[in-house]
């Protein structure tokens, strides 16, 4: 074992302690608030006057591989997606989930359906809600737009794993005056989305999503874990400048 | 509170989560092999995936192209060019000659084109950011992107002084906030998909239904 694997096993198993302890110490208090996010509290009006207006959400979980971390934020995607059904319900319009990457599609179409049964609405499902509309990046992104000029969507979702075409369905979804909150784990997405989203979430916000949306105490003690460990890193960062400024050999 | 197939389900990741993690970080030749194996099982199962989700696109193009609703002729298109392609991929092999030429002469240059188009929506959704978002941010964003953009290439042979060159303003701009921009957001989102993989590791998140 060399040093970076003995740093990053200590880092990650202090993680996983550290969310556990405070998933466990947060259970027996109140929830405190985090900084306001006004992405999420328009994302929770956008849900409302889409069930109102009878009018459809849709969710795109970008193209990452399951096998790789760029899978993490279509796990925040689907997570806003189970929300986005349970709250989609009462409407006549299911929310509909795009993806790019087959398991994605597979995941997102068993996340509909176990939400569907959960109620006791399972007769409501259709595959048809989640579906794969490419599997090359503008193949993706040209297989989205239809559905989003065609389908009644009025606020849309893009979490995942994205490159630069995610501006062509950012820019459909803006084109049709609907919301549209979006994140990426890739810098390049992050870039264009500033510019093309109406609600653009840049590095760490677009995780927080869960906290924000489906508080719980597991949720707000990963929202904490992220906090301690980005200190430790910020002084971790700063003592290697000093000490590099200092003459020390690292 | 789960049950039955839920509670099998997350049982499940979450023993195979730990494996394949100590499997990266304890070098252990039983772990490394155990590990390996299920990263192919998970590569297996993403190919079967990808082949379920090209069924649910055909199902559902199928379902448009029959309805005859509007826009149900891209459906038809679409259907086609798929069953050409399975065809002549299946039959003369993905490496063919044939199958290669409606690489080159039809994916690739559709995607070209649609790459071209995102150039230009890229502009209009830096003036319409300008118009809905008229913040400081905005204007450091812009003036960043129009100054990369003149350092990358003179505007009609006209040099600007100071922009261009190792020591320029782009070299500058390009090597120090913006690295340390990028790295500040990626160590953001290395957290976050630490957290992430925490709570599917520990069954909060359950992105599966069983």
């Amino acid at each position: 074992m060399n040093l970076s694997t003995i740093l990053g096993t200590v880092f990650v198993l202090a993680f996983i302690l550290l969310v556990l302890g405070l998933g466990i110490w947060g259970r027996k208090r109140p929830a405190r608030l985090f900084r306001d996010i006004p992405a999420f509290a328009r994302l929770g009006r956008a849900i409302g006057m889409a069930v109102e207006a009878g009018s459809r959400l849709h969710v795109s979980l970008g193209r990452g591989g399951t096998t790789g971390a760029q899978i993490a934020p279509a796990l925040v995607g689907l997570g806003l997606l189970e929300r986005i059904a349970r709250a989609a319900l009462v409407s006549d319009s299911p929310p509909v989930a795009t993806s790019g990457e087959g398991a994605l599609a597979v995941l997102s179409q068993d996340t509909l359906r176990s939400t569907y049964r959960s109620i006791g609405a399972a007769g409501q499902y259709s595959p048809e809600f989640g579906q794969l509309t490419g599997v090359t990046p503008f193949s993706y992104a040209a297989g989205t737009i239809p559905l989003i000029h065609d389908g009644h969507i009025t606020a849309s979702v893009l979490t995942g794993n994205f490159g630069s075409e995610v501006a062509l369905i950012a820019d459909a979804a803006e084109r049709n005056g609907g919301m549209t909150l979006a994140g990426s784990d890739n810098l390049t997405a992050q870039a264009v989305l500033y510019a093309t989203a109406q609600e653009p979430l840049i590095g760490e916000d677009l995780f927080a999503a869960g906290a924000y949306t489906r508080p719980n105490s597991w949720q707000t003690a990963s929202l904490r874990a992220q906090d301690v460990f980005r200190w430790v890193l910020v002084a971790a960062i700063l003592i290697g400048a000093i000490l590099k400024l200092l003459g020390f050999e690292l | 509170m789960m049950r039955g197939k839920t509670l099998i389900s997350a049982i499940i990741v979450i023993v195979l989560g730990f494996v394949v993690l100590a499997g990266y970080f304890w070098p252990l030749p039983v772990l490394v092999s155990l590990r390996d194996l299920l990263l192919k099982w998970a590569v297996l199962l993403a190919a079967v995936a990808l082949l379920v989700g090209v069924v649910n696109l055909f199902t559902v193009h199928w379902g448009k192209a029959s309805s005859g609703a509007k826009g149900s002729i891209y459906s038809i298109v679409l259907i086609f060019s798929l069953v050409i392609t399975l065809i002549i991929a299946l039959y003369f092999g993905p490496l063919s000659t044939w199958s290669l030429w409606i690489y080159n002469y039809i994916q690739v240059p559709v995607e070209t084109s649609l790459m071209a188009v995102l150039a230009v929506i890229l502009v209009v959704a830096v003036v319409r950011m300008a118009r809905q978002r008229p913040n400081l941010f905005s204007v450091v964003f812009i003036a960043t992107g129009v100054l990369m953009l003149l350092g990358s290439a003179p505007l009609m042979g006209i040099e600007i002084p100071g922009l261009y060159g190792p020591e320029g303003l782009r070299s500058l701009l390009a090597q120090i906030p913006a690295v340390a921009g990028a790295r500040g957001i990626l160590l953001g989102v290395a957290l976050g998909v630490i957290a992430t993989g925490v709570r599917v590791l520990i069954g909060s998140d359950r992105p599966y239904g069983g």
